[in-house]
């Protein structure tokens, strides 16, 4: 089923929840909603499922307003962020409660509901659990039951929040991977809301960046980490360092010295360049238009690591290097930097892209 | 501790110098304290409650038993069960309601809505029973246009009705509202989700997650409303075999010296203050989590 | 994108937030409705007859002797009770949460008979106990010592009846307090002693007078448990609570409404008090 959400605006009192966002999800796609606390990520999620309305705009499943219909007409399967399992109810009643709940008429017979909870437990990989209580059960195996009661109802699209979010570092890898497949096997809508990059790049087709209510970014993962949109994206999606420049006259001018990166369509005025930390480098030998200095050299498994600081920079910089002659503490280097991107600092908006110094 | 020296070497120096933990009296105190907790909650809490049953019991078994085959006793027996069926319920629908709006919903005025519902519990019971007869009496507000369809509030059963309603009114809502805030929407959320309709979700997901505390707010509302005396007393007219509860029947009975029977229908209340008191134990025993815990009544 | 004005949607209910919760209005509704039929209705007649009386009616009704002395005497006795009750519930409430010893549980579990056991068994309990000839009356006359019949009795009660809001307030903090603060103060040189009444007792006090608060807004209201053993002499063993109904019974509306209304202005200046008590611990301490 295909999601299409038009305009949607949704406001906390004066804070905006959400501002003007526009999303179509194709059918069968699974989709990341990414960005920090606040950015209206589990909103919009909650939106979408019916758990609340938004104030503007509307939600379309495939052609039909999804907002006229209540939360139990929408069928969504929904996976909570604690799981939200029914704690007074054995892991199989908790699947089979979508089907037990259902008007006489729909409601398949008793024999048929468990089956159908027995079937879907062992699609979890849970055969055998179905008479324990969820406390009695892992993170990892609370997750599974949640998503077996979500998908028992045969939903039209799968919501999840925060997925993976209470569970430990090594749970989370297997469930990643586990959850992928699950995907591809029922071939269902997906949207999961998240704040771990990793999680939102290494699952999704696509990766929705939020911040404060806004879409900052709709892409593939690769789009979002080699073409960000926006500092904000830049410095969500992997690190980012940025350096305070100057634009005038098509030059960017760092310290009063210009850098050779290249500046079309840039405005004058303040601006920053941003590069990521592993595309700045030891020049060797040259001096180049940025120059720092050697702080520390650290020793590390596959060479050196020297702290360098930047005059007019107030971070220092760690840099990768074999070159131990050209790392003396205390010596001037030169720098080089790769796939810069620079942004105005006014405006925010994008402008050219570098190709280096 | 240095697990490298053997142990026996060490014994008889620790033995001699082990001081007390830190965190830990000297016995000579600690007993003391006990002592005097354990006299003080024996004068004032224990004799009082052996009296009762002791006194029920000083002229045999015969003239105990011989209090309940009194009509008085009996009509009074039978009025306080009916107030009961009639309160309890209605303060618990109240409780679960008043509950239900406040836990699962914001608004504004919240506060002042939780502390409107404690207010009873600050008011006199004598007060209590006296508004009523503000309203109702003969000179009050209401009284003359309820006479005059026939209708007695007060001095009748309603008014003792409403004198319980009053007193007991916060028991259920005050134990439910912050197990219920506690707890959330997210299941109710799950439920909705899921295709459960409001009713079906409160009755599937809800009651069973408050269950004991809803149990433990009507045990206390009831062990109250059977033993109301002050506000019922204001209320009830005092008109034997008609408008007396237990409690007032044992305040006719030990004023006319009629000691032994007014502790019979006294062991009575004694012993259901009891069995709350155990149900309470057992619940904040059992339960731990699943009612709000110990607070102020 | 600027295509047209997001559709504004038609539900736009204003005095709660939003939500997919059913039953919002039929709750609130009922809970409102109840509230004001049984409590609100009844308890703002009160305070209309009383402001139609004035205020030097008011004043006129408590300065009237008999209605003065039994004012003083439910004030005074019910403030040395719950003072009393300080002292003995926060043992009780320290030898319950720190000590382990045999019957602890029955203990724990009794406190509360004060809560459960209805004011008036409590009542002929007591002064069946202080009597003259009664288990503990009759030893103190030896000593001739009277109990019941006299405001000690009056004492007697309120204590009885205070006792289970000192100890239920305090033995929450008592059982939260971290042993490492404990160890820390050890640590530092102090005492046991310094420990316990420099450390462990200060974020105690506020639940301590909120305790005390508490013991002494029930104390002046309370009725069932005293009259028994009060004796009720007019001017000297009568309470407040008691006078209201004996206007009652004169058809003294007026007087009993006007002794009412200072019991319920007691009442809520001690409410009053507990909040701005728990507003400044929760400040101070983080905790209530």
């Amino acid at each position: 089923m295909e999601i299409r959400i038009e305009r949607v605006e949704k406001d906390f009192g004066d804070y905006p929840a959400l501002r003007d966002v526009n999303l179509t999800i194709a059918p069968g796609e699974l989709v990341a909603l990414l960005g920090p606390s606040g950015s209206g990520k589990t909103t919009l999620l909650r939106a979408i499922a019916g758990l609340s309305n938004p104030d503007r705009g509307r939600i379309l499943f495939d052609s039909e307003d999804a907002t006229t219909l209540s939360v139990q007409e929408r069928r969504v399967g929904f996976v909570f962020q604690n799981y939200a399992l029914f704690k007074h109810l054995t892991v199989a009643d908790n699947i089979a409660y979508g089907l037990k709940v259902r008007p006489r008429r729909s409601r398949p017979s008793r024999a048929e509901i468990a089956a159908r909870a027995a079937e879907l437990l062992e699609f979890v990989q849970l055969d055998g659990l179905g008479a324990r209580y969820p406390a009695q059960l892992s993170g990892g195996q609370r997750q599974r039951v949640a998503l077996a009661r979500a998908l028992a109802i045969e939903p039209r699209v799968l919501l999840l929040d925060e997925p993976f979010g209470a569970l430990d570092a090594r749970v989370r890898k297997d469930l990643r991977r586990w959850l992928r497949e699950v995907h591809r096997q029922t071939g269902l809508t997906t949207v999961f809301v998240t704040h771990d990059q990793d999680e939102a790049m290494e699952l999704a087709d696509r990766v929705v960046v939020l911040d404060k209510g806004r879409i900052e970014q709709i892409g593939t993962p690769d789009e979002l980490y080699d073409r960000p949109a926006s500092p904000f994206v830049l410095s969500f999606v992997g690190e980012a360092l940025a350096l305070p420049v100057q634009v005038a006259d098509g030059k960017v001018i760092f310290q009063g010295k210009e850098l050779h990166v290249s500046s079309e369509n840039l405005r004058n005025g303040p601006a920053r360049v941003y590069f990521r930390p592993a595309d700045i480098a030891l020049h060797g030998g040259q001096i180049g238009a940025l120059e720092g200095r050697v702080e520390a050299v650290r020793r590390t498994a596959a060479g050196l690591r020297a702290s360098i600081s930047i005059p007019g920079y107030d971070q220092t910089v760690e840099v990768d290097t074999v070159d131990r002659a050209g790392t003396t503490l205390g010596s001037s280097v030169p720098l080089s930097l790769n796939n810069v991107r620079i942004f105005s600092t006014a405006a925010e908006e994008t402008l050219g892209d570098g190709a280096g110094i | 501790m240095s697990e490298a020296i053997p142990s026996a070497a060490l014994a008889p120096v620790i033995a001699v110098a082990a001081p007390r933990s830190v965190t830990e009296e000297t016995p000579l105190t600690r007993n003391v304290l006990i002592g005097v907790a354990v006299a003080f909650l024996g004068l004032f809490l224990l004799l009082p409650l052996a009296v009762v049953f002791t006194e029920a019991m000083a002229k045999g078994a015969g003239a105990f038993f011989a209090t309940f085959e009194e009509p008085d006793a009996r009509a009074a027996i039978r009025l306080t069960l009916i107030v009961a069926a009639i309160v309890v319920p209605l303060n618990a629908l109240f409780g679960v309601c008043a509950a239900w709006a406040i836990s699962k919903f914001s608004f504004p005025g919240k506060s002042v809505l939780i502390t409107l519902i404690d207010l009873p519990f600050s008011v006199s019971p004598v007060v209590s029973g006296l508004v009523y007869v503000l309203v109702f009496g003969s000179q009050g507000l209401l009284g003359p246009t309820f006479a005059a369809y026939g209708i007695q509030v007060v001095f009748a059963i309603p008014g003792i009705v409403l004198a319980t309603i009053f007193v007991t009114f916060p028991f259920v809502a005050r134990e439910l509202i912050p197990l219920m805030q506690e707890q959330g929407t997210v299941e109710e959320e799950a439920a909705l989700t899921l295709g459960a309709s409001g009713f079906r979700t409160f009755l599937t997901v809800t009651l069973p997650n408050i269950k004991w505390g809803l149990l433990y707010g009507v045990l206390l509302a009831n062990a109250r409303a059977m033993g109301e005396f002050g506000a019922v007393s204001v209320v009830s007219g005092h008109i034997r075999g008609l408008t007396n509860t237990i409690p007032l029947q044992v305040e006719i009975l030990y004023n006319e010296y009629n000691i032994v029977s007014a502790f019979a229908l006294a062991s009575l209340l004694a012993g259901l203050a009891l069995v709350t008191l155990g149900f309470k134990t057992l619940l904040e025993w059992r339960y731990a989590g699943q009612i709000a815990g110990r607070r102020r009544h | 994108m600027s295509a047209a004005a997001p559709v504004a949607n038609k539900k736009a209910r204003s005095f709660t937030a939003p939500s997919v919760i059913p039953g919002f209005r039929a709750t609130f509704g009922f809970t409102i409705f109840y509230l004001s039929l049984v409590v609100l209705f009844p308890l703002s007649l009160l305070i209309f007859r009383a402001s139609s009386l004035g205020l030097s009616g008011l004043y006129g009704i408590a300065v009237e002797p008999r209605v003065a002395a039994a004012l003083r005497t439910s004030f005074f006795i019910s403030f040395a009770a719950a003072a009393i009750d300080v002292v003995f519930g926060l043992i009780t409430a320290w030898v319950l949460t720190r000590y382990e010893f045999p019957g602890r549980r029955f203990l724990d579990a009794i406190v509360d008979l004060p809560f459960a056991l209805p004011t008036a068994v409590a009542g002929i309990a007591l002064a069946a106990l202080y009597a003259p000839n009664g288990w503990l009356g009759e030893p103190l006359a030896d000593y001739d010592i009277k109990i019941a019949y006299t405001r000690w009795g009056i004492l007697v009660a309120l204590v009885f009846v205070g006792l289970p809001f000192v100890v239920r307030t305090v033995q929450p903090l008592l059982a939260e307090i971290d042993a490492e603060l404990e160890e820390a103060s050890a640590t530092l040189g102090a005492s046991r002693a310094q420990t316990v009444w420099r450390v462990l007792l200060p974020p105690i006090l506020p639940a301590l007078l909120t305790g005390f608060a508490l013991a002494f807004a029930r104390s002046v209201g309370e009725y069932g448990s005293v009259i028994f053993i009060a004796g009720n002499l007019a001017y000297i063993s009568e309470i407040a609570p008691l006078l209201i109904i004996v206007k009652l019974e004169q058809f003294d509306y007026a007087g009993a409404t006007g002794i009412a209304t200072i019991m319920l202005a007691i009442s809520f200046s001690v409410l009053l008090a507990i909040n701005l008590i728990q507003a400044w611990s929760q400040k101070r301490f983080g905790h209530v």
